[in-house]
């Protein structure tokens, strides 16, 4: 048995909230830097480059790079060898919410009731995915995740006869009717297979992997790669102006499925893709 | 594409000028307001009331700053999406408002309401929130303070950076961009 103090876990847990909305991860600030050598329409790579001064800027000023600092997402793989000692674990998190959005001046966004509203004034609850794992680590994803891109993101429970076509047509579809909204270049997060809620946290999860990451099953690998082309042949571009870089990712994650369903299910990232991970 | 610089408010003849893809810097007094700042004022119209801001040749920017820092005029200040002030936005431009400023398409009710209002939709850029606060140089909560970050806020702008996304003819960035580079 390991023990982690509570408190480590808000310290740690504010300052990713804080750091992730202030740097862009080197994977996705190289790849948008890539998109900008590589943009053909003078429009599209004016942005680019309002994207990559913004992103000095916040860096270097310790400021949120986007005014959507988002709701809190965080993923948690906790070993079972771990005990987690001097308060709970769901609280030590919500602390650190809390803690980081106050102290980075990170914008508040949480209605406490979805139709009554009422801020809650501190950022909180996070969104907690919690997975229990072998070992004694403690692994910690803070993943900010704002709305406009949210918003633009969509669930399908097809029908098997849909097959990769239907997935291709789901995907195409949905990005196109999305345009600018959602702050091209984006990343976009597939889910295939589970039930209904799983099939959702899937594309979430996948929005974790590194720019560049392949699937390590070829077949998902080639999938990714169609469908990566098929996106950029939109030509929406960056913020929706036209262009050659509307995604900068297509990530797929796949889980076994019941014989009658065949959920499909897309989380959408902007370019603001903010992550940071820890291990404790 | 022309490149403009204007001060507001703005008249027909600024708004009649301007073309889908035109680049603006705009200075001057520009009013915030978002999704809940909207319901209240389309509600103030409803009952007949006055409204807590001039709308007449007035921008309206759709944004929710981030908390502002010690030593800054405003928080990072970028513009959140447009659709979702699209129920109401018509309403605002029959008062007079005579410019917009957010990030993606507009309904047809909105296009057809800035056609018939002489008005013009601009683009920020999305995400670009720590550079577009440096064009803000004063920033005052004029109305719904309890509102926090959705509040209705004055802003002192200086070449603000946009582009021309819709303009009062029909033109639209977005999708003559798109099909240009569609394959």
């Amino acid at each position: 048995m390991r023990e982690v103090e509570a408190a480590r876990i808000t310290e740690e847990v504010a300052r990713l909230c804080m750091e992730a909305n202030f740097e862009l991860e080197d994977d996705v600030q190289n790849a948008l830097e890539k998109a900008y050598e590589a943009e053909e329409s003078p429009a599209g790579k004016e942005v680019l480059r309002q994207i990559l001064e913004n992103s000095e800027i916040a860096r270097s000023e310790k400021i949120p790079m986007c005014q959507d600092t988002g709701l809190a997402v965080v993923f948690v793989e906790i070993g079972q060898d771990v005990h987690i000692t001097g308060g709970d674990f769901e609280t030590a998190i919500n602390e650190g919410v809390k803690n980081g959005y106050t102290d980075g001046y990170l914008r508040k966004s949480a209605l406490a009731d979805p139709i009554r509203g009422g801020n809650t004034g501190d950022n909180t609850p996070a969104v907690i995915h919690l997975n229990m794992v072998p070992g004694d680590k403690l692994k910690l994803w803070v993943v900010p995740k704002g709305g406009g891109s949210e918003n633009m993101s969509c669930i399908a429970m097809m029908k098997p006869a849909d097959g990769v076509e239907g997935i291709k047509k789901f995907v195409v579809e949905n990005i196109n009717a999305a345009g600018g909204n959602p702050c091209p270049p984006i990343i976009v997060g597939i889910g295939i297979g589970g039930t209904f809620e799983r099939c959702a946290q899937l594309a979430k999860k996948s929005l974790l992997r590194e720019i560049g990451s392949v699937h390590p099953d070829p077949f998902y690998a080639d999938l990714e790669k169609e469908l990566f082309g098929l996106v950029n042949d939109l030509g929406i571009g960056p913020m929706g102006l036209g262009g050659r870089t509307t995604a900068l990712a297509v990530h797929i994650e796949v889980a076994p499925r019941h014989i009658a369903s065949f959920p499909v299910s897309m989380n959408i990232n902007c370019h603001a893709a903010r992550h940071k991970y820890i291990e404790l | 594409m022309a490149d403009y610089s204007m001060t507001t408010p703005l008249s027909d003849e600024d708004v009649k000028k301007l073309k889908a893809g035109d680049k603006v810097l705009l200075s001057g007094t520009i009013y915030t307001a978002r999704d809940a700042a909207h319901k209240r004022l389309v509600d103030l119209l409803d009952e007949g009331k006055e409204l807590p801001i001039p709308v007449d040749g007035q921008v309206i920017y759709y944004v929710g700053p981030s908390p502002t820092p010690p030593g800054k005029p405003i928080g990072s200040a970028g513009p959140t999406t447009s659709y979702r002030m699209d129920p109401y936005a018509p309403r605002l431009l029959d008062e007079g408002l005579k410019g917009m400023i957010g990030k993606g398409m507009r309904s047809d009710e909105v296009v057809a309401s800035m056609k018939k209002n002489t008005v013009v939709y601009f683009a920020a850029t999305g995400g670009a929130a720590a550079l577009i606060a440096r064009s803000i140089t004063a920033a005052e909560v004029v109305a719904y303070e309890d509102l926090g970050a959705e509040a209705i806020r004055k802003l002192t702008i200086k070449d603000f950076p946009l582009i021309v996304a819709q303009d009062c003819g029909g033109g639209n960035v977005y999708k003559e961009g798109q099909e240009q580079y569609r394959r």
